[in-house]
């Protein structure tokens, strides 16, 4: 580097910076997924689950011992439920996060245009009808909540574009909130017109990775994958949107384009989760300010943080959701706030770093 | 040479006209400070030519009508700072200033050497070293003014556009700040346009002035030529002289006031 080496600048040493916090990140996720892995209601030995996991590897074999319903286990029920949880978490905090951004608005959440009512009201349908004709509801519900979910931020857009998002995104929020009433009353309406399909409805609004298949990881990956990719591409561009529009757009930026770009990728990600796992909330608001609390605010950290962060916190609090009242789960929505929330204040009160 | 063209601007919102069949030229390295009472349509001229607002007629910078720019070929050849420019929380100096590397990047791309080395000397240049780790939260106001004109400076533009520059600053940060301005339009042989406030300074500073009035221009030249105590007077609807001392012209307020003997 060109630099002398004592004034060195903030570029490059947040540059260093920014590995160890990835480091922590990725070591946080595989602990994680491996305790995920490890730990439930069948007795199976941390030694035997390793030994199958490298027994999978290519040009290796090695005999776990384990009996077919055990490795079952592992490779049908644990590992599917583990990574669809680190890419829900994924998923929603970053989603947060870029919501966060291109609103400059830290209440901003992924459900902020709409996409929980959206993906409430299609999941509802699909119960009610899937339950009238006696037939699993399996495979509408997560269609017609990612369906449903984009359609309310494509409203939400719509109806923010007609009247004055070129203004201000405000008009954006402010049309979310009205879209997300409207869409949340249809719902109530349908589910109080079905009480019998009440306890169902409300079981996917809570949220759950119990139904969790290689089928649902399999949905999500494509999205999420898309999303992040996207998204993380404009990560440097996020950052000049931190000046506001008129200053983004005088250093050269398209303030509109970057937003709507990044809205629809956020937006499909978000569909996607919410698709395959219910309205998991908490995760896309708090889990990027933490990691702005701690490790600085420019969007090239917090976005990939909140990533490796989100997919981490998912994972945790699905094993204690799973294990706490064993064998009977507790909601992970429920996990989420009551973990969630008090870490939250821990780390808001112990910190200097401006949120933002 | 003539450098930036504005050819019969207007701008209407709503009802209001803003700015009414704006015209004027600024030559290529010449310092112009449009003046005015408040409300005259100083920064929303300011805008136009930065094109960032709407606007009848046409503004051409070196030889390109701005209509017909991309905002990226736009920010490579002119740099604006708002009145109130955004500080973005926990943001260091060293990544704001960054960010006026913008137009000169990959599309999606990010700084490379290249733009650390001109960060630095930018830095340098404005007497801002030691402070790239600091927040922008941290700085004093005259600081602060420093880092908005960096980043401007960093984008390396031939014209730079700034709206009020000195409005929050005290009178030796005033005078530090218009030095400063001056000494890079020199070394760095920018074109610099610009608004204020105080005449006397805009006098002492400008090569040329240009007063607006209700959106229309009242008097363009020579700050001894647009500085005349009697338009000043009806136009800001206040009692002035304007003076002239040693080569320095001092619009002065004049009090009703007696004070008790």
């Amino acid at each position: 580097m060109v630099l002398s080496p004592d004034s060195g600048s903030t570029a490059v040493v947040s540059e260093k910076l920014r590995a160890p916090w990835l480091l922590l990140g990725l070591v946080a996720m595989v602990c994680a997924m491996a305790t995920g892995l490890f730990v439930g209601p069948a007795d199976i030995e941390i030694s035997a689950v390793v030994r199958e996991l490298i027994n999978r590897l290519p040009l290796v074999t090695t005999d776990s011992g384990l009996s077919l319903i055990h490795a079952n286990i592992i490779w049908e029920v644990r590992l599917p439920r583990v990574l669809l949880g680190a890419l829900v978490g994924a998923t929603l905090a970053l989603s947060g996060a870029s919501y966060q951004a291109v609103f400059r608005n830290p209440l901003a959440d992924p459900y902020l245009l709409g996409a929980a009512a959206g993906a409430g009201l299609g999941a509802t349908v699909a119960i009610v009808t899937g339950a009238g004709d006696g037939m699993g509801t399996f495979d509408t519900v997560p269609l017609l909540a990612f369906l449903g979910s984009l359609a309310a931020v494509a409203l939400t857009y719509f109806l923010g574009y007609s009247s004055g998002v070129r203004r201000s995104p405000a008009a954006l929020l402010l049309a979310g909130v009205a879209v997300a009433s409207f869409l949340t009353a249809i719902q109530t309406f349908i589910q109080q017109r079905n009480v019998e399909t009440i306890r169902q409805v409300y079981s996917w609004i809570l949220g759950r990775l119990n139904t969790a298949s290689w089928g649902e990881v399999s949905l999500l990956a494509p999205y999420a994958l898309l999303a992040s990719v996207v998204i993380l591409l404009h990560r440097r561009t996020l950052d000049v949107m931190r000046l506001g529009d008129v200053e983004a757009s005088s250093v050269g930026i398209r303030p509109q384009l970057v937003r709507l770009i990044v809205i629809v990728a956020a937006s499909l990600g978000t569909a996607a989760a919410v698709a395959v796992s219910g309205l998991i909330a908490f995760v896309g608001l708090i889990v990027p300010h933490t990691v702005r609390l701690l490790a600085g605010s420019s969007n090239r950290i917090v976005l990939p943080l909140s990533m490796m962060f989100g997919a981490t916190f998912l994972m945790f609090v699905d094993l204690l959701g799973r294990t706490i009242a064993s064998p009977a789960e507790i909601p992970i929505g429920v996990i989420t706030a009551f973990f969630g929330a008090p870490f939250f204040v821990v780390v808001l009160r112990s910190s200097r770093r401006s949120l933002g | 040479m003539t450098f930036c063209v504005v050819e019969n601007v207007g701008v209407r919102v709503g009802k209001a006209t803003l700015v009414d069949h704006v015209s004027m030229e600024v030559s290529a390295g010449e310092w112009v400070t449009i003046v005015g009472p408040n409300g005259a349509g100083k920064t929303t001229l300011l805008s136009v030519m930065a094109g960032l607002m709407p606007s009848s007629g046409s503004v051409s910078i070196d030889g390109r009508n701005l209509a017909d720019l991309t905002p990226r070929q736009r920010a490579r050849l002119l740099a604006y700072v708002p009145q109130q420019p955004e500080v973005p929380p926990g943001m260091s100096v060293n990544s704001y200033v960054l960010l006026g590397r913008t137009p000169h990047l990959r599309l999606l791309g990010v700084e490379g050497p290249r733009d650390f080395e001109i960060v630095e000397e930018v830095l340098h240049q404005l007497d801002l070293e030691g402070f790239g780790h600091r927040t922008l939260e941290s700085l004093s106001g005259g600081e602060l003014q420093r880092c908005h004109l960096a980043r401007a400076i960093a984008q390396a533009t031939p014209v730079v556009f700034l709206d009020e520059p000195i409005a929050s600053l005290d009178l030796g940060h005033q005078q530090q700040a218009l030095e400063l301005i001056e000494r890079l339009r020199q070394e760095r042989q920018i074109t610099v346009v610009m608004t204020m406030h105080d005449l006397t300074l805009a006098a002492q500073y400008s090569d040329r002035m240009t007063l607006l009035s209700n959106g229309r221009v009242l008097a363009e030249g020579d700050p001894n030529q647009v500085l005349e105590s009697e338009h000043l007077s009806a136009l800001y609807d206040a009692r002035v002289k304007v003076l002239k001392i040693d080569d320095d012209i001092v619009v002065v307020p004049i009090s009703n006031r007696r004070r008790p003997q």
